[in-house]
């Protein structure tokens, strides 16, 4: 028990002391040094923190997994770039890729359009924290919960018997036959997709719904007397000023369509050609012990995201032209 | 002056035509339970015996009330150590929260307002670690904890998480610190203020909106978690275990039952979802608004 109100102690005090001590006290080192100096060693004791923590959990092991990609499944042979030609001559690792594609594509464009059409409509209504804690449910429930859920949506009984799958149920009720939902290649790399949209979609609203509360008031009511309608409004306004944060959350959303994982491990864990380039990664290191291509896979993965960083960089040098 | 244009404002946003109202409505609605639907049926299911949900569909037990139990949820609340799990998954929570989103806003504010050579270079470098996928950093990362003598402790999913949380927290916080209006800082610093000043009396609570996003999610995500906490803390200290952990190992145990797995989870999410309630109350509009005028 003693342990634990040590743990409890430094939970709620230590780690706060610590972090805001660290700012005071290397402000006060700061000041002992000259002008010129300070200006220089400033930006990085307020970044030294977060770049210690990238560089140990993220820089380093992924040093490592560069280096452990041109070696062989022992980890101990050169095989130079032996991994990189598997990935991309192997047809199983290609269907990968091209699902992640789709992925992309329509969860980034769903998850980003529904967020921000559920941020723009509940900013209009009473009920608005309630109805944005209803979205937001989803991502609340652990991946594994979610896979869970939706696969009592997506279940499949043989025609004729009594269907348990939400969908099936609904068209049972019409008069349809019942779809496998999960076994039709190309559709069901679609309904997983459907899956993390469902999920997703609460996030992008979170932090599209914050961006919009910061938009001045003044600024629309000023509008609106104008005599612009509120599609105007939207268009000449919101869109704008929103578009920094757009820009964000589709990144992110990008990101994790390309790392995308979770939903396909709990619910087909890539049969019927839904595999993705992250599930497969995790077989090639966990299942057939080929450290390896696992790591050439993430390699790859790593590469696939500089484009998107190039815009991002142009759109911030943007940002800072205009403030 | 936001107390007096707030209402004001609201006022005028609600006037609009009756019918635009109701269709407003409508579509909330009908999203509202598009979105609910999936998590009903399994709220549903979690109501009833396992046999009964193999065999019909959750909707045919609408209909006949008395075919609901709570067994389901009395198994998991049984579970020797699940108090202990819970107090477990609060004490790596709430740290491995406060860690990032501070680091975080040090970093931003940094990358946002301050002047220094390759500042774009490195922003790149720490938004593409982002992509990079957890599971490919776990090896080496537990051979330097168990150099370190530090695998088991609590300590070890703090600095993990926060690693692993860093990239988005910076990500998000450096956009909406870099959309705060030049003229604060400048008159700030006129006034003789140095940037800690200015960080914690301006950056800091005009951020507001994104700092309670990001705690939202950084707090979710650590509290679902379940791979970090085995790998860092499982191998070593089952003593510390979270209650991820323990949910995992009760569906394991009994070949994948399902029913046991959708009652946890709906006990589990329960905290989540009180934390994204308690902080909806920072979204709120004029924040940012009320500092630009002064």
């Amino acid at each position: 028990m003693d342990d634990r109100l040590i743990t409890a102690l430094i939970v709620v005090i230590g780690v706060p002391s610590v972090l805001f001590g660290y700012i005071a006290l290397t402000e006060r080192l700061l000041m002992l040094a000259p002008d010129h100096w300070r200006v220089r060693l400033r930006p990085w004791v307020w970044l030294a923190p977060a770049v210690g923590f990238l560089t140990v959990f993220l820089v380093y092991p992924t040093i490592y997994t560069l280096y452990l990609s041109f070696l062989d499944k022992f980890s101990k042979e050169f095989v130079g770039i032996d991994n990189y030609v598997y990935f991309l001559t192997t047809s199983d690792t290609l269907i990968a890729l091209r699902n992640n594609v789709i992925w992309l594509v329509l969860l980034t464009f769903l998850a980003v359009g529904g967020g921000l059409l559920v941020a723009i409509l509940v900013d209009r209504v009473r009920y608005e924290s309630v109805a944005k804690s209803l979205i937001f449910v989803p991502l609340a429930i652990s991946f594994v919960g979610a896979g869970v859920i939706w696969k009592f949506m997506f279940d499949f009984r043989p025609p004729g018997q009594a269907q348990t799958g939400t969908l099936n149920g609904i068209l049972g009720a019409v008069g349809v036959d019942p779809v496998p939902w999960l076994i039709n290649a190309p559709g069901n790399t679609v309904a997983l997709i459907i899956v993390a949209v469902w999920i997703w979609t609460g996030f992008c609203m979170v932090i599209l719904s914050g961006a919009l509360k910061g938009i001045s008031t003044e600024l629309l009511e000023a509008a609106r007397v104008d005599g612009a309608n509120e599609l105007q409004v939207f268009r000449g306004i919101t869109l704008p000023l929103l578009l920094p944060t757009i820009a964000v959350v589709a990144t992110t959303m990008v990101i994790t369509s390309l790392k995308a994982f979770d939903v396909v491990y709990v619910m087909t864990n890539g049969a019927f050609d839904t595999e993705v380039v992250a599930n497969r990664l995790y077989k090639e290191l966990f299942a057939f012990g080929q450290p390896g291509r696992a790591s050439a896979v993430a390699i790859v993965l790593l590469l696939m995201i500089i484009p998107v960083m190039a815009i991002n960089i142009r759109r911030f040098r943007e940002q800072e032209a205009i403030r | 002056m936001t107390a007096i244009t707030q209402p004001m404002a609201i006022a005028n946003r609600r006037r609009g035509p009756r019918l635009g109202r109701i269709g407003l409505h409508l579509t909330i609605g009908i999203l509202l339970f598009i979105w609910l639907l999936p998590t009903l049926g399994m709220l549903v299911n979690s109501l009833r015996p396992a046999a009964d949900v193999s065999r019909t569909g959750w909707w045919t037990a609408l209909g006949s009330p008395g075919s609901f139990t709570t067994e389901n949820y009395a198994h998991v609340l049984a579970q020797a150590g699940l108090g202990q799990a819970f107090i477990n998954s609060l004490f790596i929570t709430i740290p491995a929260t406060i860690i990032p989103v501070a680091v975080a806003s040090f970093a931003a504010y940094a990358f946002a307002w301050m002047n220094f050579r390759g500042r774009d270079a490195l922003f790149i470098l720490v938004v593409g670690l982002l992509v990079i996928p957890i599971q490919t950093t776990m090896v080496p990362i537990l051979r330097l904890f168990r150099d370190l003598g530090i695998a088991g402790d609590f300590l070890t999913v703090w600095l993990a998480h926060t690693g692993y949380g860093l990239p988005f927290a910076i990500f998000l916080l450096r956009n909406y610190m870099g959309g705060l209006p030049r003229e604060v800082f400048e008159s700030a610093a006129i006034d003789g203020a140095s940037p800690a000043t200015a960080f914690f009396r301006l950056a800091l609570p005009m951020s507001v909106p994104a700092i309670a996003s990001l705690v939202i999610f950084q707090f979710l995500f650590v509290w679902n978690d379940l791979l970090v906490a085995l790998i860092y803390l499982g191998a070593s200290n089952a003593a510390n275990l979270p209650l991820t952990v323990l949910v995992a190992n009760l569906s394991n145990s009994l070949g994948g039952e399902w029913h046991f797995l959708m009652a946890a989870a709906f006990i589990s999410m329960a905290l989540p979802l009180i934390v994204f309630f308690g902080l909806q109350r920072y979204f709120v509009r004029g924040i940012t608004g009320g500092a630009v005028k002064g």
